[in-house]
């Protein structure tokens, strides 16, 4: 896996003009969610920063931001797609062989980096998992340089866990501690019953230096950062991805607008306490 | 009774727990041991005991008719299993399972809630441990309930 380290739209295309790719495999994770290996028809796949998404366009339909959820050595990146809408059931639906346009990759990426030396807590939420499987990757292949590594994930249930195959090695790991839940679950699931903000306090990491890198649905996000601030995490320590509608991608059009911040440009990773009054904690 | 006054102490419900209500409270405490798949408590029974998790996990169950049983929750070490003996009627809501073999202190109901009622200092200090144990699980079932993960 390679990873920029300068901003990969100063070197890529034309911020708006898609470039061709062929979707190279086509894995079903879920019902309704699919994982696209997509390699560039021309040249090779531009460097990326974990946590960065590219837009991926439908030929016909349209276009949606879609997390990069992997790279592949061959030089293709796999993005995870949940079937909710016109594009992204269209893409979902793509089969090996066929061409779609992608620009990209776009928006700030995990500071993965920043963590070394620090314990670092991994949260994610359903489809969450995808923009924060290469940072885990990042992470893990780089083990020796971080303090203690927590990944907390959770889902619907055991049946919508996604990529149990890459959780069981994690899980096998002795310097990785893997922590799942699920919100609903039959007697014959031996794992654990709950809600993913739930985890914080079961997970061993220094409040006090440690970092959190936490995506999934925008209320599980809320519940989570309030289960790491009341474990005494400072908000600057917290990083959450944020997700709103996008169309140009390179903060010009305004679709994406989050307070005085442009998701697209400015996020979708976003240090919490630049947010937090935009990201209020409801009583509930 | 030394013994169960420690391991009382070193649960994380009871933290920072005074030595005096430490000695009241073991007066009502037990081991307990529950195989996997052995019930802590079922649905409907009395609730004349609760339990501090020390090692295993615990599912809370229901049944749901024409279905196979609902886990509600999990709970593992260092949790507490049980609220339902706080209030009248005094019923059990849920069963609970031992999903793995579980070692837990349990507490006699009757006995704590008659100590809470002569030493007010103990019953408030057993109310502030409980609250924030049951909002939070009210917290979580209100997440729950939101189906956060949608289409998933
Ligand atoms: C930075 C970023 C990264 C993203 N990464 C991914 C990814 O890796 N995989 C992926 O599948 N999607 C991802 N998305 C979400 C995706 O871009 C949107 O779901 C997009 O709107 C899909 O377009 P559509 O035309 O299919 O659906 P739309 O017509 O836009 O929406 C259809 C229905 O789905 C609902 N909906 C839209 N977006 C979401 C959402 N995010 N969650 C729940 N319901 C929604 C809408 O309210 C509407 O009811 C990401 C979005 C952003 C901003
Ligand atoms: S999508 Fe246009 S400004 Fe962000």
């Amino acid at each position: 896996m390679s990873m920029a380290t300068t901003d990969p739209r100063a070197a890529g295309p034309a911020p708006f003009v898609p470039q061709a790719y062929r979707v190279e495999e086509v894995t079903r994770e879920l019902a309704d969610t699919v994982s696209l290996r997509l390699a560039p028809l021309d040249g090779a796949r531009p460097d990326f920063r974990p946590g960065q998404f590219n837009m991926l366009w439908a030929f016909g339909v349209g276009e949606a931001a879609i997390s990069i959820s992997d790279v592949e050595t061959d030089g293709s990146f796999v993005h995870t797609v949940r079937a909710v809408g016109a594009v992204s059931g269209a893409l979902a639906g793509l089969e090996v062989g066929t061409r779609v346009g992608l620009r990209g990759p776009f928006g700030t990426g995990w500071r993965v980096a920043e963590a070394r030396g620090a314990d670092v807590v991994v949260v994610a939420g359903g489809l969450g998992l995808a923009p924060l499987r290469p940072a885990i990757q990042a992470l893990l292949a780089d083990r020796a340089r971080y303090g203690r590594v927590a990944i907390l994930v959770g889902a619907r249930s055991p049946e919508t866990l996604l990529y149990p195959e890459a959780l069981a090695p994690w899980q096998r790991r002795p310097d990785v501690e893997v922590l799942v839940t699920v919100d609903h679950a039959g007697a014959d699931w031996a794992g654990r019953v709950g809600v993913v903000p739930g985890l914080v306090p079961r997970a061993a990491f220094d409040a006090d230096d440690c970092v959190a890198l936490v995506c999934g649905p925008e209320v599980m996000m809320r519940f989570t950062v309030a289960a790491l601030r009341h474990a005494g995490v400072a908000a600057e320590r917290i990083h959450v991805s944020m997700e709103r509608n996008m169309k140009c991608a390179v903060g010009w059009c305004g679709h994406c607008q989050f307070g005085p911040a442009f998701v697209c440009k400015d996020g979708p990773v976003m240090r919490y306490d630049a947010i937090a009054d935009l990201f209020s904690i409801p009583e509930v | 009774m030394a013994y169960l006054e420690r391991i009382l102490g070193e649960h994380p419900f009871f933290a920072g727990l005074d030595d005096e209500h430490g000695r009241l409270l073991a007066g009502c405490a037990r081991n307990r041991r529950f195989a996997a798949g052995e019930y802590l408590f079922r649905e409907g029974e009395a609730a004349d005991e609760f339990y501090l998790i020390r090692h295993g996990q615990v599912a809370l169950e229901t049944l749901v008719p024409g279905r196979a049983p609902l886990v509600i929750a999990t709970l593992g070490e260092g949790e507490i299993v049980g609220a339902s003996w706080l209030l009248p009627p005094y019923r059990w809501m849920f069963d609970a399972r031992a999903v793995t073999l579980t070692r837990a202190i349990g507490l006699d109901a009757a006995c704590l809630r008659g100590k809470c009622e002569v030493d007010h200092h103990l019953g408030y200090d057993m109310m502030k441990r409980f609250l924030p144990v049951v909002v939070k699980r009210l917290h979580d079932t209100r997440l729950q309930v939101l189906d956060v993960y949608g289409d998933d």
